[in-house]
């Protein structure tokens, strides 16, 4: 399984920074991380299930976005943007 | 003592203080960085509701019996799975009629229904599916639902508005709805497209608790007064300024007294001539009086923007408050004749109501 890391507030919402999560792409793993922790629904993807804007995914420290293929032993990190105003 | 909900670009502020003194001070603060579209407390409960979009995270309504506490997120506050389209924001959350009813009205121009205090909400489907929807257009603000207006003792009656689509209305407690914008003139399009029925850039409405037939409205140009509940409207913005603006606000003892607060529209924005007035109406708007005692006379150029104008009590007492995207709250605690700059240097205002 994946191992994914979250930062606060979602961390708090999850019940911590480190979480194993199964899914082959980015889309799957993060519907999954919805799925085992349903106080995140709506904040990450959207309800159309799309990756928020302003919200990162870095697999094994690359830039992803929903359909990068996901690994057994990858890392996905799941971060703010520096966006804003 | 008032209290006001102030909603900012940076957060949730509840200012506390006394309205004839102009001494109020920053009690609570609560979403830090966050925009926070609007914030209420329901008289009924007491609870305190406020929309917050996180630039990162989405929209969400959340709720508390105390701001300076913890918060709950509200549920259901979501489009419907499968389409197209994600919610965007809240504008605006108000009291229905019925016990623990509430509405939220947001982008783009879905209208949320409330039956237990604000806790959960469900999407009002006959508005959201309705045959016309394919045809609304945004404005500048988005596809915005920003005005419920019940009716006072009959929860089948309702109002709301989009912009940039119009005014619609519900007899039957939002299973149905027609538009109805028959007499307000978009004079943003040519002459020879205004047949248009779902077209009109409504900015605001209030309705008069006292005569609930009677309402106020700020339009994208104009300003206009329905005397049968919103059927049909009639322009009443002569002797005004600018007839552009945003909010409107009435006066629950006098349902021939409103306010409104005009700005050279519409690429500016801006209170005209640099100086700030709050114009009245004591007379349905047939005729217009400045009530600027107090506010910036001089090189203030501030943008008031729709949801940042509200009142508390009525009559000689009413008193008004209103912030702008400058970071200022204005109040008065007579009815708009004499005013004090109550809070400065706030993140950008986009929402004021008295708790």
């Amino acid at each position: 399984m994946a191992q994914v890391t979250l930062r606060a507030p979602l961390s708090e919402l999850c019940g911590g920074r480190s979480h194993e999560i199964e899914g082959a792409t980015v889309s799957d793993v993060l519907a999954a991380l919805e799925h085992a922790h349903p106080s995140i629904a709506g904040w990450v993807l959207d309800e159309q299930g799309r990756i928020r804007e302003h919200v990162n995914v870095f697999v094994n420290g690359t830039h992803g976005v929903a359909e990068t293929q996901v690994g057994p032993d990858d890392r996905v990190q799941v971060l703010p943007a520096i966006t804003g105003g | 003592m008032a209290e006001l909900l102030v909603g900012t670009k940076k957060g949730l502020f509840r200012l506390e203080g006394d309205a004839g003194n102009g001494g109020f001070e920053v009690t609570a603060r609560a979403f830090a960085g966050q925009s926070v579209e609007y914030a209420m407390r329901d008289p009924r409960s007491g609870r305190y509701l406020a929309s917050v979009t996180s630039w990162f995270y989405g929209p969400k309504i959340w709720v508390t019996d105390d701001p300076a506490g913890e918060w709950q997120q509200a549920e259901g506050i979501a489009l419907p799975e499968g389409e197209e389209q994600a919610l965007e924001r809240i504008w605006v959350i108000v009291p229905g009629e019925a016990d623990g009813v509430l509405y939220a009205g947001g982008a783009p121009g879905p209208l949320f229904e409330s039956r237990d205090g604000g806790v959960t909400w469900e999407l009002n489907r006959p508005l959201w599916e309705h045959p016309t929807r394919s045809d609304w257009s945004p404005g500048a603000g988005g596809l915005c639902l920003h005005t419920i207006a019940p009716w006072p003792g009959d929860p089948q009656k309702l109002l709301v508005a989009i912009s940039a689509v119009g005014v619609w209305l519900s007899d039957d407690g939002g299973e149905t709805w027609r538009h109805s914008n028959t007499g307000i003139v978009p004079e943003y399009v040519p002459e020879d497209a205004r047949d248009n029925p779902i077209q009109h850039c409504v900015h605001d409405v209030r309705r008069a608790p006292g005569r609930p037939e009677r309402l106020f409205m700020q339009f994208h140009g104009g300003v206009y007064r329905s005397d049968d509940a919103g059927e049909t409207w009639l322009d009443v913005g002569e002797g005004l300024p600018s007839d552009f603006g945003f909010p409107v606000v009435v006066d629950p003892a006098d349902p021939d007294s409103a306010y409104v607060i005009p700005l050279i529209g519409a690429e500016d924005r801006t209170t005209p001539g640099g100086t700030v007035q709050v114009w009245e109406t004591r007379d349905a708007g047939t005729s217009w009086t400045a009530r600027g005692e107090g506010l910036p006379a001089r090189d203030a150029y501030l943008t008031v923007l729709r949801e940042s104008f509200d009142s508390h009590g009525e009559g000689d007492g009413l008193e008004l408050y209103f912030g702008a995207t400058s970071g200022e709250v204005f109040g008065s605690a007579d009815a708009g004749a004499n005013w004090a700059q109550i809070a400065d240097h706030l993140p950008p205002v986009y929402s004021v109501r008295t708790a």
